[in-house]
């Protein structure tokens, strides 16, 4: 029972490590460097917390084909991932792009770093605050130490 | 005061935040074609493959494509949302079979009934592609203007059909 129960955890490891599988034949070592970069950062949208270079979806197969027609073809890098925005939407991006509507998740963390920066650093350089005394108590507090100096 | 309180309010806006993220599908991804000219094909029929469909013979109304198949299970779940639409003869309810052997598509059509005016095939996938179709069964509303106007992910109920697509084809037939 053990051993099959650790046998499938296994499983489970191995299968994203073995999906992509197919040889393709590359003009370039550029072309090929940009292939895997490609299906590294484009999601399956069948399963979604996969890359297509790790899923094994039907349509991860073909998305990688068509990446590998395009790159083929002369195409761009950039060509493709407009291509799938195109028609997946900006989902199938692993990093999404740098524009007005992201905007805040890709400043948001850093907007809230230096928010938090910055109440640290009032927070920090603020004066102890002030106790109100009562100036007949402070007089008679100093009286009493000095006594208590003068006693020893 | 203002102090004790806007812990709180951020709690609040969290909760409220993630209560709504709850409810929230990420199988549905929201698709880039909607506004957009429907992607043009020109496949062969699945009745007469001898004989094409394109876009081009379906501007100037409003219609539906179903993207279905024999081997989709959800599709049997659909098949009779489907034939209600379009046994209501509103619209031309057009049916994109994706990848699928045409032979058991077409036995499949004989056995459940064939509520399509027609199905064309997209026998490698690659018309599904241009739609962004990740997941069948998957449904468009395309206007007379050839924008696709609204895109159901998933087997259509009788609900959804009655309260997201009617609506949908109502509004565009006027």
């Amino acid at each position: 029972m053990r051993v099959l129960l650790l046998m499938l955890c296994l499983g489970v490891w191995v299968v994203p490590a073995q999906a992509a599988i197919e040889a393709y034949q590359f003009d370039s070592p550029q072309m090929e460097t940009d292939y895997n970069r490609l299906i590294d950062e484009l999601r399956c949208l069948v399963c979604q917390n996969q890359n297509l270079a790790g899923s094994d979806a039907e349509l991860a197969r073909d998305l990688r084909r068509e990446t590998y027609e395009m790159l083929r073809q002369g195409k761009s890098p950039e060509q493709v991932v407009e291509f799938m925005v195109a028609r997946y939407g900006d989902f199938v991006l692993y990093r999404p792009q740098f524009k007005p509507t992201t905007y805040l998740l890709w400043l948001g963390p850093f907007l809230l770093m230096l928010g938090v920066l910055y109440l640290l650093v009032r927070r920090l350089r603020k004066p102890d605050e002030t106790v109100e005394v009562d100036a007949d108590a402070l007089t008679k507090a100093k009286q009493l130490l000095e006594n208590n100096e003068s006693n020893q | 005061m203002s102090r004790s309180i806007l812990p709180l309010v951020v709690f609040a806006l969290m909760v409220g935040l993630l209560w709504h993220g709850l409810s929230l599908d990420p199988k549905k991804v929201p698709s880039p074609l909607i506004d957009k000219q429907a992607p043009s094909f020109s496949l062969a029929m699945l009745e007469d493959p001898s004989r094409k469909l394109s876009t081009g013979d379906l501007a100037g109304q409003v219609w539906v494509l179903n993207v279905w198949a024999s081997w989709c299970v959800s599709c049997r779940a659909e098949h009779e949302v489907i034939t209600a639409l379009a046994g209501r003869n509103l619209v031309t309810v057009v049916g994109l079979n994706y990848k699928d052997d045409p032979a058991d598509a077409a036995k499949w059509l004989q056995k459940f009934g064939n509520p399509y005016a027609v199905s064309v095939i997209d026998r490698d996938g690659r018309v599904g592609m241009d739609w962004g179709v990740y997941g069948v069964p998957e449904t468009f509303v395309i206007g007379a203007d050839g924008l696709i106007r609204y895109k159901h992910i998933g087997p259509v109920t009788h609900e959804s059909l009655e309260r997201k697509i009617m609506p949908k084809l109502e509004e565009l037939l006027g």
